[in-house]
């Protein structure tokens, strides 16, 4: 389609402003974790340091806060993979009654409020229940949140891998039975590799959900256990952790982005018709 | 021993208590096919053509009755303990491996050797003319070489009986015609029994041992192509393969004197007096008067489309272009064929095709040859 100059102009000037009103903030921020002054006053900056860097490296609370978070959201993203391939095999290769209902309560808590999931979660978790045989509790920790914040990510797992099989041939896993590949060699040679990189890109998705997570996570965290959402939301009050804050919040868009640009290219390249994908 | 045996075969779709909406796709099928034969099952979409293929793979179980390979019931295992391979209709080729690798699959998953499949999947290929693009993906290979992949991948196997469902559905027509001959020498070649499954009549003709015409799950006829094309037993199959004039039993009354169902092929009849004088008709044979409706030049040929003085019945017959001097729409002319030329025909239903359905007409395949 052609546009006319004046239009084309404005369009332009347009995208430039909104990606630009996307952006400067971040750019902002990483300045700001390289600024002496402790001050938040913007623009405020004056030369550059490492010491914040530095300081953070040293600090034990904001690193352990990451690495609960790395932690939590790896165990709950391989629970997702797992969980949400399933599915995804399950709704794409059987029919049966009621499936439209289980395919909807499948995606539906990453609609739901996390406010209601959170709340749903901690009243579960902290009640002891009674299966007459033998009681137990959840609790709170690691494994609660790991829980909370698999519910979620099976979505976003479970989205990305059906969207691959629905868009391959339904004749291949017929092709491979008839070839006399039994069930779990058709899974190995075939459909584990035609969504090998869709999971990939879920399991991107799922960790960088679990990852910030915060609303979920407050309500199922307990008090002895602090992700780095929760350590940033505590210390951006405090005057005297703020560059540290601003330099955790640096560091994990570093880490963010080429993960965010790998994930994007596997589930829109990865398709399982061009067999080019796979190299 | 008959290398397939359908017993009673029976499929129906919608489950039982379920949906009211039962749909019967293939109704108390029997059926032989000897070994080494080229049998292709020939039928408008829908007739239940395909169903019975895949329930001879294995990929549907049947509502009843049974399938027996090489004289051994089969009717329930799985598709990997059957000794039969399929060519889809798409080809099914994995995309993530190369066409080798796609070739050598059969004999992996059965445990064969490194070696030896590289070398059994290697001759394949260069027996369906691909030896040197083993290394490319299928998404880098036309159509018709797929096409071959896909026919290579199966017949390294080796199985007892090749399924074929549609294989040259999506090929273009020049490209159908050189891989229609390829098929047939190749099976030739291999003594495989091939079960060949098309809507399009022209090519179970030139290609088939034998032909089983199905409609509305049912088989209407078994047959030679010869048997099925001279001498169709129910109208259905007059209509459907090939193309075919079904007099009703009024009309039949009326022109040959019987009341009951004909079918006479167009190039059975000839036009003996264009312009009503001097019309001769020999001993033996039927004739009849109309009006040209149309005619519709063919090349080699012409059709011309008749409409009977005193019936509703329009008659269709192919005649060389050469003999058509002064044959024009509304000009009078008579139609004559031999007596045996009209044989009866059981009427069954001609569904969607059947056209403008007079007292008697005329009805096409799904191909022209």
């Amino acid at each position: 389609m052609r546009l006319s100059l004046p239009a084309r102009a404005a369009l332009c000037l347009i995208t430039i402003a909104t990606l630009l009103f996307l952006y400067l903030p971040l750019v902002v921020v990483a300045r700001l974790s390289f600024n002496p002054a402790k001050s938040v006053a913007w623009p405020g900056w004056s030369g550059y340091t490492t010491d914040w860097w530095s300081k953070a490296w040293e600090s034990d609370a904001p690193r352990e806060a990451l690495l609960n978070s790395c932690k939590v959201a790896l165990v709950a993203t391989v629970i997702a993979l797992v969980l949400g391939t399933l599915a995804a095999m399950a709704m794409t290769r059987f029919g049966f009654f009621g499936k439209d209902v289980v395919s909807f309560l499948l995606v539906l808590p990453i609609a739901l409020p996390g406010i209601v999931t959170g709340i749903a979660l901690q009243n579960t978790f902290s009640r002891t229940i009674d299966l007459g045989l033998f009681s137990f509790k959840v609790g709170f920790g690691f494994h609660s949140l790991v829980i909370a914040h698999a519910t979620f990510c099976v979505v976003v797992a479970y989205n990305n891998v059906v969207a691959r099989l629905r868009r391959s041939s339904p004749n291949l896993l017929e092709a491979s039975a008839d070839l006399g590949a039994h069930g779990s060699q058709t899974f190995r040679y075939i459909t584990f590799p035609l969504v090998r990189s869709a999971m990939l890109a879920g399991g991107i998705l799922a960790f960088a959900l679990s990852f910030d997570e915060i609303v979920v996570t407050t309500f199922t965290a307990g008090s002895g256990f602090e992700t780095l959402p929760q350590w940033i939301l505590a210390n951006f009050s405090r005057p005297q952790n703020v560059p540290l804050v601003n330099v955790m919040a640096t560091f994990v868009m570093i880490v963010s982005i080429p993960l965010a640009w790998l994930a994007q290219r596997l589930s829109d390249g990865g398709d399982g018709g061009d067999g080019g994908a796979g190299r | 021993m008959p290398a397939i045996q359908l017993v009673r075969l029976r499929k129906t779709f919608g489950r039982d208590g379920h949906d009211s909406h039962q749909v019967v796709a293939v109704d108390d099928v029997d059926l032989e096919i000897a070994e080494g034969e080229f049998f292709s099952l020939l039928g408008p979409s829908g007739s239940g053509k395909t169903t019975v293929l895949r329930m001879i793979a294995g990929f549907e179980l049947p509502t009843g009755g049974a399938v027996l390979l090489g004289g051994q019931d089969v009717t329930r295992a799985a598709p990997y303990d059957r000794d039969v391979n399929t060519v889809f209709q798409d080809y099914a080729l994995f995309p993530h491996l190369t066409v080798q690798q796609n070739v050598e699959y059969g004999l992996k998953v059965k445990g064969i050797g490194r070696a030896e499949r590289r070398q059994r999947a290697a001759e394949m290929l260069e027996s369906v003319r691909l030896g040197s693009f083993g290394k490319r993906k299928p998404h880098e290979m036309s159509g018709g070489q797929r096409q071959r992949v896909a026919l290579a991948r199966a017949l390294v196997n080796k199985p007892k009986v090749l399924l074929l469902d549609e294989p040259l559905g999506a090929l273009d027509l020049k490209l159908r015609e050189e891989m229609q001959v390829e098929l047939k020498t190749i099976q030739r070649e291999v003594g495989i029994t091939f079960v060949f499954v098309t809507h399009d009549q022209g090519e179970a003709l030139s290609m088939s041992s034998r032909i089983a015409v199905f409609n509305h799950g049912r088989i209407e006829q078994v047959g030679t192509p010869r048997e099925i094309y001279d001498h169709p037993q129910t109208s259905f199959v007059a209509g459907f393969v090939g193309t075919s004039n079904v007099l009703d039993p009024t009309t039949s009354a009326r022109v040959l004197g019987v009341e009951a169902t004909h079918s006479v092929r167009p190039e059975r009849i000839r036009l003996v007096a264009v312009g009503g004088a001097g019309a001769r008709v020999d001993d033996g044979e039927v004739s009849v008067d109309g009006i040209v409706v149309d005619v519709q030049y063919l090349g080699a040929e012409c059709r011309v489309r008749v409409q009977l003085d005193d019936s509703p019945a329009h008659l269709l017959a192919s005649v060389p272009s050469d003999g058509l001097a002064g044959v024009s729409p509304g000009g009078p002319v008579r139609l004559a064929w031999s007596r045996r030329a009209a044989f009866t025909v059981t009427a069954t239903d001609l569904d969607e095709h059947s056209a403008d359905h007079l007292g008697a007409d005329f009805q096409q395949g799904g191909d022209e040859q």
